[in-house]
């Protein structure tokens, strides 16, 4: 079963024109005025901002998603875990539809995509994608019934954008705090896409490590809607 | 008499007041004691040991003042809501057309609407769209059919929703006021309609304050009064009842 949502073109534009503005903001910021010491700096950021848009695009987006189709839910008896699912899908598609943006900027920078991006790319979606979903069905199911989690969400994902290497290196976080670093379930995930994107390599480690991750959050958020889904009518 | 299609068994259904949500979590966590005893003591009970059946082609009304429950029931038999206790058992599909516009989406247009609500009630897209002009037609929506929603008023609505419910080969058919908004022209349109899905056996539960509708249409019909049902019966008898209180 498939629901289809309304999804512009325009939506796939803005969604590439967000993080390269992010990641031109924080060109200035860092490279010009701060000098951090790094080569190819606008290409480190867009390979991690990349994916990071599609995580906070669906989960900012993800405590609206039951409140905004009150009336379908109220009425028809079908899964509603659908409507995050292709939220998350829909974002998902955008990211990889950005991909070539990042190859371009290889490009430019005179490197080229890695035969590593074959398998690397499908695995770190799955990944990524079962975090987020799981995410999105906690943040969109508690919405319902604490509605002022919308604004909670946007203060975290930004606290998220922070702590995670996005920005920086996670080389250049000192060392009293590195063991912390693995904390943050979004940090290992990014650091792997990066590695991927700008060296073709995937660190087992890390990789695990987000892997047990995602399923850990995807398994909390699969409860979580399990145990609210049949009050979704009653509360809406 | 055929067999039950929808079966109530000794249902009851309450909700519990969330009042102490509307606060957000803020006020939740600093109010966490009361707001705790106030999710396990409050409870609003609308429905209390409900007990009927509905048989396969027949069609039953329910009757009853506002706020009794009859929506809630509705939502029962929809699957949308689940009873507190007691068990509810349906079989067939459901066409639920529960209050005005059976669950439109406010940006997306009719037509996108009919899609959308066609699949939603477990049809194939293609089956959707092959009935997709009968059920343009039906409406009389013209080139409105092509605007979001949110453009309608509130008779447009409930001609579209009408028009897709009744296409889309229901099996179970509810139907709950929604004739109420439409012109006359329209709900004669709507019951003529209904009178066939009769002839065809189809099954249907019908909520509505028109005495004479549910007169017309239903073959029994119940009058659900302070959370039970007060009576059940025939439609003349039933209703005759009713319009004396």
């Amino acid at each position: 079963m498939k629901v289809r949502y309304k999804s512009s073109f325009l939506g796939y534009l803005w969604s590439i024109a967000h993080p390269l503005t992010f990641a031109f903001v924080f060109f200035i910021a860092f490279k010009m005025v701060m000098r951090i010491a790094m080569e190819n700096y606008t290409l480190f950021l867009i390979a991690g901002l990349f994916p990071w848009q599609w995580f906070s695009n669906s989960v900012n987006l993800s405590p609206m998603v039951f409140l905004g189709n009150a009336s379908i839910i109220k009425k028809v008896n079908f899964p509603r875990n659908i409507i995050p699912f292709t939220i998350v899908l829909q974002d998902m598609i955008h990211f990889i539809l950005s991909i070539p943006v990042i190859i371009l900027f290889l490009f430019i920078y005179r490197k080229s995509p890695f035969l590593s991006w074959f398998y690397g790319i499908p695995l770190l979606m799955v990944i990524q994608f079962l975090m987020t979903f799981g995410v999105s069905l906690i943040v969109s199911s508690v919405n319902l019934f604490f509605r002022d989690l919308e604004r909670l969400t946007s203060i975290f994902v930004t606290l998220f954008f922070y702590f995670t290497p996005i920005i920086y290196p996670e080389t250049m976080i000192p060392e009293t705090y590195k063991p912390f670093i693995n904390l943050n379930p979004l940090a290992p995930l990014v650091v792997s896409w990066r590695n991927l994107f700008l060296k073709g390599t995937l660190e087992p480690f890390y990789l695990l490590i987000s892997f047990l991750y995602a399923i850990l959050i995807f398994a909390l958020g699969y409860q979580v809607y399990r145990k609210l889904s049949w009050r979704f009518a009653e509360i809406l | 008499m055929s067999e039950p299609v929808i079966i109530f068994d000794h249902v009851s259904k309450s909700y519990p007041l969330y009042h102490h949500i509307t606060g957000g979590i803020k006020n939740f966590l600093f109010n966490l004691p009361k707001a705790l005893s106030s999710i396990k003591n409050s409870k609003h009970e609308v429905l209390k040991d409900i007990s009927f059946a509905v048989y396969k082609g027949e069609t039953l009304g329910i009757i009853g003042r506002n706020g009794v429950g009859k929506s809630t029931t509705l939502g029962l038999i929809a699957g949308v809501l689940r009873p507190s206790k007691g068990k509810v058992t349906v079989k067939g599909r459901i066409s639920p057309l529960l209050e005005l516009g059976g669950g439109f989406h406010q940006e997306l247009t009719g037509k996108e609407n009919i899609m959308l609500n066609g699949v939603l009630l477990g049809l194939t897209r293609n089956e959707v769209k092959r009935k997709l002009d009968e059920i343009i037609e039906f409406s009389e929506l013209g080139d409105f059919i092509y605007q979001p929603i949110r453009t309608y008023s509130s008779g447009m609505e409930a001609r579209l929703g009408f028009s897709v419910i009744a296409h889309l080969d229901p099996e179970i058919l509810l139907i709950d006021e929604v004739l109420a908004v439409g012109d006359m022209e329209f709900q004669k349109k709507c019951l003529d309609k209904m009178m066939g899905f009769k002839k065809s056996g189809v099954t249907m539960v019908f909520v509505s304050h028109s005495k004479e509708d549910v007169e017309g249409i239903c073959d029994r019909v119940i009058w659900i009064d302070n959370r039970s049902i007060r009576m059940a019966g025939t439609p003349k008898d039933v209703v005759l009842h009713y319009s004396l209180i």
